[in-house]
């Protein structure tokens, strides 16, 4: 999806790329556009969120096709899956894995760099904005499609004033692998 | 060596694409399949049928497998081919790729609905010739 020289410990597997410019540019236009047509913060979040959770139940089998990855044992994998394999190979940043709750339902991922928010500054207006929610949702739609239900929202963000993007991600239930049916009665 | 047939069933078990194109009633089978085989088998975390070796054809299923990388989606790829075909798992991992890209990344594509893509069907095509002719 992204151009960029080599990240992270294990290079991602070479997916085509694009310029970098022309994605932040396009999803920049995209969430303008959302602005103008709901006119309501609070919508547009929900609106980007949702675009997101489409874009991940479609990409998450790319990631299971092109990452040869192994089958993850816990959910405290799974995070770091995300944070090191997949947000490298898909947006060429890497996260940190932090803040674990007690009961390791709950975690953070830590970003300094997000080439979606490239060249924003988020007026006073637009405060409430959540730029990247678009990847709460690409996270939630692709942990859905293996079986796994998790909240995510952002709890800080550099284009308000954070130092960094922490993306929140609690696990809310795992669901049995099981597929289809079971015993029918 | 051939390639007989290619099946992709979603994960409700229901059949969205199918090579070439002979729909009749194997439609649910493949689940059927992995479901009692899982259930009938002694080894404990039996996931399910992964080859069936039968006098006139061998059955390959890519499914969940741990290590292995495979669908944990719930998509399964079935493909029957001639008993002597060897390298079949990479080829089904190539044919997974292409319906990740041609398939899923195609915006008029609804999940889980019947595949119908063009530049998917050339691709596997495409993937399956090559495939036979450095076979032979």
């Amino acid at each position: 999806m992204l151009r960029g020289g080599p990240s992270g410990a294990r290079n991602p597997p070479s997916l085509e790329q694009i310029n970098a410019e022309v994605f932040t540019l396009t999803y920049g236009s995209i969430v303008r556009q959302l602005i103008a047509d709901f006119e309501d913060i609070e919508e547009v979040n929900k609106q980007l969120e949702q675009m997101g959770y489409n874009m991940g139940i479609r990409l998450v089998d790319e990631f299971l096709a092109k990452a040869k990855i192994s089958r993850c044992s816990s959910f405290r994998d799974t995070a770091d899956v995300v944070a090191k394999q997949a947000l490298p190979m898909f947006l060429n940043v890497s996260a940190n894995v932090t803040n674990w709750s007690p009961d390791q339902t709950e975690c953070s991922l830590v970003l300094t760099d997000n080439p979606l928010a490239d060249f924003v500054e988020l007026p006073e207006e637009y405060r409430e904005l959540k730029y990247c929610n678009v990847l709460a949702g690409v996270v939630r739609g692709a942990l859905e499609m293996v079986n796994m239900d998790v909240e995510c929202r952002w709890v800080s963000d550099m284009l308000r004033g954070d130092d960094c993007y922490e993306l929140r991600i609690k696990l809310k239930e795992h669901r049995d692998e099981k597929f289809p049916y079971k015993d029918d009665d | 060596m051939s390639i007989y047939s290619l099946y992709v069933i979603n994960k409700s078990g229901g059949l969205i694409y199918n090579r070439p194109g002979m729909l009749n009633d194997r439609r649910r089978s493949g689940h059927s399949l992995h479901a009692i085989a899982s259930q009938l088998s002694p080894v404990p975390g039996c996931t399910g049928i992964e080859l069936l070796e039968a006098d006139t054809f061998n059955l390959h299923c890519f499914q969940a497998r741990a290590g292995s990388g495979g669908t944990l989606t719930g998509t399964k790829f079935l493909l029957v081919v001639d008993p002597h075909a060897s390298f079949i798992p990479t080829l089904l991992q190539r044919i997974y790729e292409l319906y990740s890209d041609y398939v899923l990344k195609n915006p008029f594509y609804e999940t889980e609905q019947v595949i119908k893509c063009e530049l998917f069907d050339e691709n596997v095509e495409l993937l399956i010739r090559r495939y036979t002719q450095q076979a032979t």
